[in-house]
């Protein structure tokens, strides 16, 4: 019983204070989701893929460099 | 609203107009579920736009048999969550914190000063209570609504709901608010 009252008083000084005033939404989102789909995403350098490419031959062809990339990354 | 289940087969196909009038249609109902959960309207404005951007992004793989709104709710919320997991209230109070009694509510600066206190407390649960606590506690909504919103079930509302009040409560004290 006691528990219900506090948690009353907790739920009261909630609403009292955090509630926002208005939850309407004032103007149309639309142009700003619009540019968000326009917006290209982000390209990865070509210089990323070709140290990736540089790995994995290394990798393939000569598995002993394994142990020193793990000691690098 | 129920939407024509033409509609959501063109939009799980990618169509860019039927994602548009699926937009114009829910903008406000994400707006108003995301503002209850964040309390803050430009960040609210924001982050419908990133639901909607998820929303997108996932057609593929959404089924035209479900409800889009209940689904558009579900990554509204999600997207709420992992704002409020990076961005928390900062509010800088005084070390030495008088004890505020419900007595003195009446003065405009005491209230103001319980405002700051309860932020600061409430801002400090961790995301998920915060989340629960705010649609359960605060908005009222029905604690199936919450379960479903949030991917769990209505106990774990319940026990995410308890946890909330018992840290708020212990919190509160510990900055001079007796409630």
């Amino acid at each position: 019983m006691n528990h219900q009252n506090d948690d009353d008083k907790i739920r009261q000084l909630l609403k009292q204070n955090i509630r926002p005033v208005n939850q309407e939404l004032e103007r149309d989102l639309w142009p700003h989701m619009l540019r968000r789909l326009e917006e290209r995403p982000a390209a990865v350098p070509w210089f990323d893929w070709a140290l990736a490419a540089v790995v994995v031959l290394s990798i393939i062809l000569v598995p002993s460099t394994i142990p020193m990339l793990l000691y690098h990354l | 609203m129920e939407q024509p289940s033409e509609l959501l087969e063109r939009f799980a196909r990618g169509d860019l107009d039927a994602f548009e009038s699926l937009f114009r249609q829910f903008q406000g109902d994400v707006f108003r579920w995301i503002v209850r959960i964040v309390c803050e309207r430009g960040a609210a404005e924001d982050l419908t736009i990133e639901t909607f951007w998820r929303i997108h992004r996932a057609h593929a793989r959404f089924d035209p048999e479900r409800n889009f709104a209940a689904w558009a709710r579900r990554i509204a919320t999600n997207t709420a969550l992992d704002y409020l997991k990076v961005a928390r209230r900062e509010v800088e109070l005084p070390e030495d914190l008088p004890d505020l009694r419900s007595s003195a509510l009446g003065d405009p600066g005491v209230r103001q000063d319980v405002r700051e206190r309860v932020g600061k407390a409430f801002g400090e649960l961790p995301a998920k209570l915060r989340v629960t606590a705010t649609l359960a506690l605060i908005e009222e909504e029905p604690y199936q609504e919450i379960a479903d919103a949030l991917g769990i079930s209505v106990g774990a509302v319940k026990l995410r709901v308890f946890r909330a009040v018992r840290l708020l409560r212990k919190q509160l004290k510990q900055l001079g608010v007796e409630p």
